[in-house]
């Protein structure tokens, strides 16, 4: 009856640190949506929005940060077909053309692991040592390669963990029936699409709020780009500039992360809602 | 479509991160009956099936020598082109059954669609219907067609597995231990099938349970440590097993 009892109170300590944990990790995000939300809302507006800095935004209300808004879309929308066009390839040469344990794909996989370790300052100063080199400036184009660069590894990793949970069986089932590797490809994808959404997603939330990937290679700019050559302002970045100078600058920092945070919150619903939609049939 | 080729097995070698599976197998698989491999676990006879269509290609550090024939082709080295016809001719029934993330009817319809076969969507959609008609399933899912494969019952599954394909018209049947995840009654009826289907198809399969053998082999291979013990008509191995280790296994001194 003793032991029972020490192992009831292990049961309970357990799921009381489980729970303890999970609403600590709430409260975090709790804590900082709060605190964006409404600090954000304090100074938002649509012309915050709508519209490019006007002439006398350093001291008033005149015009907004679509500048940044767009630049941010501009640089990760692209980056992020780019990359996943890039990645999803070699996921599937690792994981299927060779076998898993293959020397090649034990060297690719070593590779990106490293490269996902690397911070994203890094990659910014090793583009921008790349731009300098070949006399470019910072701009839109400088800004898509290394956001592009900052995301394949992270597809790549995620992609090489969802390729892991596709059942042997599917694969032999598909073969068996005569399917080339190209066709049974296919029938993976329906399987690991929903996994490869999510990873994209979240390889773009963490590439749209990364300000030291574009600070040096996208630059900034009041206006919205008009070719890939033109800098670009970003959404971080324009946290990053606008928290430390005088008001009414930190305000509009809030609302920046606002519509940074909605930005990232739109992404994820519809991307779960296509995944959702185009793998009803997943075993 | 059904042709005179056979399947047969000849010197057939093979070995995983060097260590011997198969030794020297030699089999003949005789048309249009079923041929139960059969041996205590862990003797090879799931790896000899995964060789029979080359499943072998997706396993890691595997080397094989001699053949596994289909009338003069020979599995084991054939072209990437030559490979995908032949294993278009051999359906495998898997230990579990596993759907495609498709509708039910896609599952069916898939291999046709590979490879060409009744591109008119009428023709398609009697294929479906026959072959679901075929492993007694159309009634059960005729209404839920466009419905997740995956939500059927395993012994669903494992008739739409069967189903999908006899679609792309096999000559041979692999079925590994085809229904070892299935309860009684579901087995009952994929035995069954199997026995109705051995006058169109040569169906070869793997069991460990002796008894199945014993109601549906007309042929039977023991296979013992990677190596063909025995091998004869069903009725004459069960009956007058010629060698030791047959009786031993048979009489279930060892399993």
């Amino acid at each position: 009856m003793k032991k029972l009892s020490v192992k009831h109170i292990e049961e309970k300590v357990m799921k009381i640190l489980m729970v303890f944990c999970s609403l600590l990790v709430l409260a975090f995000v709790v804590s900082i949506v709060w605190t964006i939300v409404v600090k954000g809302i304090k100074s938002f507006s649509w012309e915050m929005i709508t519209q490019v800095p006007g002439k006398d935004w350093n001291t008033a209300d005149d015009g907004g940060f679509l500048n940044a808004i767009l630049g941010s879309l501009l640089v990760v929308v692209p980056a992020m077909l780019l990359a996943t066009a890039i990645s999803i390839p070699i996921v599937f040469y690792m994981n299927l053309y060779l076998r898993r344990s293959h020397p090649l794909s034990y060297a690719v996989r070593l590779a990106f692991d490293v490269l996902y370790g690397i911070p994203s300052i890094v990659y910014g100063a090793f583009a921008f040592t790349v731009m300098v080199l070949v006399g470019m400036r910072a701009s839109l184009m400088g800004g898509i390669a290394v956001t592009t660069l900052l995301m394949i590894p992270m597809l790549i990793r995620s992609g090489d963990e969802i390729s892991k949970s596709v059942p042997d069986e599917m694969v032999d089932a598909a073969y068996s029936l005569g399917a080339t590797k190209w066709e049974t490809l296919w029938v993976i994808t329906r399987q690991v699409l929903p996994g490869m959404i999510t990873a994209v997603l979240l390889a773009v939330g963490k590439a749209i709020g990364d300000a030291a990937a574009v600070m040096f290679t996208a630059g900034f700019s009041d206006a919205v780009p008009d070719s890939l050559s033109d800098p670009t302002a970003t959404l971080p970045l324009a946290i990053f500039n606008w928290i430390i100078m005088p008001e009414p600058f930190p305000d509009r920092c809030y609302s920046a992360a606002l519509v940074l945070t909605l930005i990232v919150l739109i992404l994820s619903l519809s991307g779960r809602w296509l995944g959702a939609r185009f793998t009803k049939h997943n075993v | 479509m059904t042709t005179n080729d056979s399947m047969t097995v000849k010197d057939l070698s093979l070995s995983i991160e060097g260590q011997p599976i198969l030794k020297n197998i030699n089999l003949t698989f005789p048309k249009n009956q079923i041929t139960c491999i059969i041996g205590p676990s862990g003797c090879g006879k799931s790896t000899l099936l995964k060789c029979l269509n080359r499943l072998t290609d997706n396993m890691d550090d595997v080397t094989t020598q001699g053949g596994v024939y289909v009338g003069e082709h020979n599995m084991l080295t054939a072209r990437e082109a030559e490979l995908i016809e032949l294993r278009r001719r051999i359906g495998l029934i898997p230990q579990r059954p596993c759907p495609l993330p498709m509708s039910i009817y896609d599952n069916v319809a898939y291999g046709c669609r590979i490879h060409g076969l009744h591109p008119k969507k009428k023709d398609l959609n009697e294929t479906v219907e026959k072959y679901l008609t075929a492993v007694g399933l159309w009634d059960e899912v005729k209404d839920r067609l466009n419905k997740s494969a995956s939500r059927l019952s395993i012994g669903q599954q494992q008739r739409l597995c069967l189903a999908r394909s006899l679609a792309v018209e096999p000559d041979f049947i692999l079925a590994d231990e085809a229904t070892s995840a299935l309860d009684p009654i579901s087995s009952k009826t994929v035995e069954e099938l199997f026995v109705k289907l051995k006058k169109d198809y040569t169906i070869i399969m793997v069991t460990h349970t002796l008894p199945q053998a014993q109601r549906i082999a007309d042929h039977v291979a023991f296979i013992y440590l990677g190596e063909v013990i025995e091998t004869g008509s069903a009725q004459k191995l069960f009956s007058k097993p010629s060698n030791e280790l047959t009786q031993k296994y048979l009489t279930g001194t060892f399993s």
